[in-house]
């Protein structure tokens, strides 16, 4: 093997710009496989983070009970229900999030009581949605420090965080007091103390208010448990099994956010999929490429093949010598192509500033070594078929050429 | 002492009416430590001859033993290997590998027997090249040498393994009067030294003069 290595080798040296443009070519494939992975990596990371990113991927959620039928009379019964302005609780959940939080899939877990609302300052009101986080974990689940423009995010008893819009809106500013009342119809006078921007002036901004636990629990008249828990994973795509394996501990219903977020994760495996596509052309590109450099080699080598295989050269050793040319030609090309690749994605920005406008190209997920190895495996694969002509070169014809 | 034998050799290329029929019914033995040489005119079946002694070749029938082997029945990589250890080729076009020096061609038989270039096979093939009169060019790349130095790094390639049988074909052919005689004189002091038997297949008279044996061969068998 290691005297094919030295033919292998100076074969490569011998014709030194045919196997530079071999080297390069196998390169500007590799380097289209990184630049897609990264590009297709980093996109679908951005369209998670201002998507599925910033919501629960389980949420174990309380549900209206319906009210109990008391009486059986015979025949067909109509029955009217009033609405209800009565928050569903989860009085027992508070108990398991011990157990939540140690899961190793599970990032960060947040109780939560939610609801409707009003806000009022004046005679200016505003229907809300209002959430009430447990202080320290009001970034648990939606970024809310990330998306903070004025104030401090930390949800203290008394203290309201409000969106941009709204707060224009209502011609607020921070440090101001304004009265939120609840569906329960319980109000409470709170401080603005942060303002937050989520989107350019849409829905979040408009309609979130977001108080501290204590403070929703006197809003909604809840002293014990909480409306829902909000739990984040570390990898969205094991939403479904973190849901199963959660309801098979606590009991409680835990949904997965790909029940409702079905679309998305559609688009993403979509998305994924082209980037397949993608690398999948680039290797055959790269192997075509080998596959028909090396059978030119084989052929006008034909005549030392002979010689070497008259001189006691086995079938194999002919085989090692052009493989091993392939496994060069994809470890040089490889190397060159990851390292281009990597200089190329250095000037983009890393994938915590992404912002909107810009080419969200993931470094860390140019699967250089991926590349690299699936380029050596291809550029082998693509000199199989010229060695194992090489080694079929009958050594009388080709010392007669 | 026998080294070779082979009787009845027939070989046949193609089938039908289009069939060539090269060797019909060719017999030969060679004694160890021979120079013999190799005659007859083109197209008799010299090369062929030599081809199937040198195992590159299988013939349609007929037996071909070497050192008490069976060649006829062998397998590819069998051949390649008692090839490899037994018999040293010498081609008109001396065949040297291009992109190697003269060391590393003369080296190649034995390297490929060891999977590495050892010392020993470094220090064997200097000697050679030495005796072949190539000292000064040793590590000249094969593409740099002259016509003549080329074929006596063939001569010192063919020798590497210390072949019982080298076989010639036209080694002479494509130099001058006096570089042929001095291949020719080397490969005679390699025969009286180390009892190496050659067979060497020529169209030259006074080549074929120097050799201690002439076998003429015609129309497919041995005529004299």
């Amino acid at each position: 093997m290691l005297y094919a290595l030295k033919f292998a080798g100076r074969y490569l040296t011998a014709s030194k710009a045919q196997t530079a443009l071999l080297v390069v070519g196998v390169a500007v494939g590799v380097f289209i496989f990184i630049f897609t992975s990264a590009l297709i990596g980093g996109l679908a990371e951005f369209i998670l983070s201002r998507t599925a990113g910033d919501m629960s991927h389980v949420t174990i959620e309380a549900e209206a009970t319906d009210p109990a039928l008391l009486i059986t009379p015979p025949g067909t019964v109509l029955l009217v229900q009033e609405p209800s302005t009565e928050t569903p609780e989860l009085r027992a959940a508070i108990s398991f999030l011990p157990l939540i939080e140690a899961l190793p899939e599970v990032k960060a877990v947040s109780p939560q009581i939610t609801g409707a609302g009003f806000l009022r300052r004046g005679t200016q009101v505003s229907q809300v949605s209002i959430i009430g986080l447990e202080p320290g974990r009001e970034s648990a689940i939606l970024d809310l420090d990330g998306y903070l423009v004025q104030g401090d995010a930390r949800l203290r008893t008394g203290a309201v965080v409000l969106g941009r819009s709204l707060v224009e809106d209502m011609g607020l500013s921070l440090g101001q007091t304004v009265q939120l009342q609840s569906t329960d119809g319980i109000d409470a006078a709170l401080t603005l103390t942060g303002i937050y921007q989520i989107g350019s002036g849409g829905g979040p901004d408009r309609r979130m208010a977001y108080v501290s636990l204590s403070t929703a629990r006197t809003l909604f008249a809840m002293p014990q448990g909480v409306s829902r828990i909000e739990i984040k994973l570390f990898d969205i795509y094991a939403a479904d099994g973190a849901a199963l394996r959660i309801e098979g501990l606590t009991g409680l219903a835990a949904k997965s956010w790909t029940e409702d977020g079905a679309q998305l994760l559609e688009a993403l495996k979509a998305q994924a999929q082209t980037g397949y596509f993608l690398k999948t052309f680039a290797m055959i590109t790269i192997i075509i490429g080998v596959a028909s450099a090396l059978l030119l080699s084989t052929y006008r080598r034909r005549p030392e093949i002979g010689i070497m295989r008259a001189m006691g050269a086995s079938r194999n050793f002919v085989v090692a010598v052009f493989v091993l040319q392939g496994a060069l030609i994809g470890v040089m090309g490889g190397l060159l192509g990851a390292g281009v690749g990597y200089l190329a994605l250095l000037p983009f920005p890393t994938r915590e500033a992404f912002r909107s406008g810009t080419l969200p190209m993931d470094i860390t997920q140019g699967s250089y070594d991926l590349a690299i190895i699936l380029t050596v495996i291809g550029a082998v694969a693509a000199s199989i078929l010229p060695a194992r002509a090489a080694a079929r070169v009958d050594p009388v014809t080709a010392i007669g050429q | 002492m026998m080294l070779l034998g082979v009787s009845d050799l027939v070989k046949t290329f193609g089938e039908g009416d289009t069939a060539t029929h090269v060797l019909r019914g060719l017999n030969l033995t060679l004694e160890k430590g021979q120079m013999a040489a190799l005659l007859g005119p083109s197209g008799s079946g010299k090369s062929t001859l030599l081809t199937i002694l040198g195992t590159l070749m299988q013939p349609t029938s007929g037996t071909h033993q070497m050192l008490g082997v069976d060649l006829t029945i062998a397998s590819d990589a069998e051949l390649t290997q008692f090839r490899n250890r037994h018999i040293g080729f010498v081609f008109q076009f001396h065949n040297l590998l291009p992109d190697f020096t003269a060391l590393e061609n003369v080296i190649f038989p034995t390297a490929i027997r060891e999977g590495r270039e050892t010392a020993a096979a470094r220090t064997r093939g200097k000697e050679l090249l030495t005796r072949m009169g190539l000292a000064g060019r040793i590590n000249f790349a094969s593409t740099k040498l002259s016509g003549g130095q080329k074929q006596r790094v063939a001569v010192a390639r063919a020798l590497m393994n210390a072949p019982e049988l080298v076989l010639a074909d036209e080694p002479t052919g494509n130099l001058d009067r006096a570089s042929a005689l001095q291949v020719m004189e080397l490969i005679g002091q390699i025969n009286r030294d180390e009892g190496t038997t050659f067979l060497i297949s020529t169209h030259d008279e006074k080549i074929a003069a120097t050799c201690s044996r002439q076998i003429v061969v015609g129309d497919g068998r041995v005529t004299g």
